[in-house]
């Protein structure tokens, strides 16, 4: 460069002097705007937009009984995906970290939920119910902490031991909780459970923490995201249903999860704390992108890498810039 | 008068946005390629996404899954969604190639940046509030980032209608108030000048 440093800062930085062109930035303004309409409503006339149904419990407990039945007792025994989270829903776990940062577990317990009451309990109680059913639970309700829970862990013990095979499970001191998982399945085949698991009791409500949540506890929707192809581990958070692009902007956050050691869970520390280490990673990458004008190396590419003559081809042309400088 | 602040402010704003710079009829001639248009794009497809979203939050989440219409308008919004990343990130990469936080630039490139990073934010709730498949999928996995890093605690994307306040009211206005720093940083500044532009050279004079 013929010139210092110093001076192509001051001149980058002056208002231009030189010579300008007429330019109608209010034209080009609307007519970007008239394109971008002509374009949206040309795409939306021909491909819409993605709109599959949302699944119910109704779905899981007709097509997937036994599913949603052993979900049920998870839920009773308290060793569900819910029931042993951890923050913000209960304190089953200290959750993720990353080195000595404890986020999860510091953040507190900010959603309470009790998988046996909330998703179990007060949900069949809305119910009109069977003798067997309505003794089941007064049987429940009139136990103490330590017997629900040895009934519980024993009917779940004992199914986990048959693969979820119901019809193998032996006898045992199992109590009610058969009795009480078969009501919720009833209640779910019927279509109560959606709304029940919804209000929790109350009239308005606009939080579906704990449906998803005990959605997902079983393998209805995962099955339902492996067939849609969404899941996580094959870049399934870029996607969307039928044909439509997804979210393909989250390529990079996406990428972390497709490599090792992030898509290892059994690695420690940081596979088993992938979620945590990508949004640190991504974090910082966001950060650099905002800094990228003072990173030194990232800063200076777009002077050697000489796009720039592509860009401004008509100026080095008219100022006869050399191909090769100096 | 000068102490007021009225006339301190206005004083200001004369100073380094006047309406001839503000809304200039002629531009440096080297402002003459195509990477040009994509940032005008994006602020068009940024319009088209305000303008559907706003026909959208009048009738409800609900209503696109009844009504053609409101597919009709659904679809509208989500075509300008994938628009306004497509136009963006080819602009980013422009913006990239031409160096273009040059001379003082540095805060049009980070509100730049921060606009892409408050987009992806915004765009994500919108996924989360379709009440269709796709978000209750999408919540559900989700979760786990959000909650690894006690953030969960208070950004539920599990519950609707916090994510549907958020995505119709809170980020689209701070999107909105980065977008309009941003393009009026611009007009501030000027086009920024080629990577090889000198004052010796034919075109730096009259
Ligand atoms: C909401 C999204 C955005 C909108 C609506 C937007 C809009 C615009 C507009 C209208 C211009 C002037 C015309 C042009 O040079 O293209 C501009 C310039 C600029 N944009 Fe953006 N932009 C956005 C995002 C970004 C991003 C993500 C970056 C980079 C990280 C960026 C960096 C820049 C820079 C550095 C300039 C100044 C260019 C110069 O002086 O020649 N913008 N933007």
């Amino acid at each position: 460069m013929s010139i210092s440093k110093e001076a192509k800062h001051d001149f980058d930085a002056a208002p231009w002097a030189g010579k300008t062109k007429r330019y109608d930035i209010v034209k080009e303004g609307s007519i970007a705007v008239a394109f971008v309409a002509i374009l949206a409503i040309v795409l939306s006339l021909l491909m819409g937009s993605p709109d599959e149904t949302p699944l119910t419990f109704k779905g899981w407990a007709v097509s997937n009984a036994d599913n949603f039945y052993a979900t049920a007792v998870q839920e009773l025994a308290g060793t569900s995906g819910t029931a042993t989270y951890g923050g913000p829903y209960n304190k089953a776990s200290d959750g993720l970290n990353v080195g000595p940062f404890w986020l999860q577990k510091w953040a507190g317990v900010t959603h309470p939920i009790d998988t046996v009451n909330e998703f179990v309990i007060a949900p069949l109680s809305t119910q009109v119910m069977s003798t067997e059913i309505a003794s089941a639970l007064a049987t429940w309700k009139a136990a103490s902490d330590s017997q629900k829970q040895a009934w519980a862990t024993a009917y779940d013990d004992a199914i986990t031991k048959v693969e979820g095979k119901l019809s193998a499970v032996p006898a045992g001191a199992y109590g009610p909780v058969p009795a009480l998982a078969k009501g919720l399945t009833d209640m779910a085949k019927g279509g109560a459970l959606d709304a029940a698991l919804l209000s929790q009791g109350g009239f308005f409500q606009t939080d579906n923490t704990k449906q998803i949540l005990f959605f997902g506890d079983g393998s209805y929707l995962d099955d339902a995201g492996t067939t849609a192809n969404l899941q996580g581990g094959t870049w399934g958070m870029m996607n969307e249903t039928g044909r439509y692009p997804g979210q393909a902007w989250l390529w990079l956050y996406s990428f972390w999860y497709q490599i090792p050691p992030f898509n290892n869970e059994e690695s420690k520390p940081i596979g088993a704390n992938a979620d945590a280490y990508i949004m640190y990673i991504m974090g910082a990458l966001s950060l650099g992108l905002i800094l990228i004008p003072i990173i030194p190396g990232v800063k200076s590419l777009p002077m050697r890498i000489p796009i720039h003559r592509g860009i401004w081809r008509q100026y080095y042309q008219a100022n006869g810039i050399n191909r090769r400088k100096k | 008068m000068s102490e007021m602040w009225t006339a301190k402010l206005r004083n200001k704003w004369q100073k380094n946005l006047p309406i001839e710079k503000l809304l200039p009829d002629d531009q440096p001639a080297y402002v003459a390629s195509w990477i040009y248009v994509f940032g005008v794009l994006t602020l068009s497809a940024l319009a088209m996404i305000i303008a559907s979203g706003i026909v959208l939050a009048f009738e409800g989440p609900a209503w696109y899954h009844v009504s053609d219409v409101g597919l009709f308008t659904n679809s509208m919004h989500f075509w300008s969604v994938q628009m306004f990343f497509v136009f963006m990130v080819i602009h980013l990469w422009g913006k990239y190639w031409m160096a273009a936080w040059r001379g003082n630039r540095f805060r049009t490139w980070a509100t730049g940046a921060i606009a892409f990073v408050a987009s992806i934010a915004t765009a994500f709730t919108g996924y989360l509030v379709q009440t269709n498949f796709d978000s209750q999928w999408i919540s559900f996995e989700a979760k786990d980032g959000f909650n690894s890093m006690g953030i969960g605690a208070f950004f539920n994307v599990t519950n609707l209608g916090q994510m549907l306040l958020l995505h119709v009211a809170f980020l689209p206005l701070i999107l909105g108030v980065i977008t309009v720093i941003h393009v009026l940083m611009v007009r501030r500044r000027g086009v920024v000048p080629p990577i090889d532009a000198e004052p010796s050279l034919s075109e730096a004079k009259r």
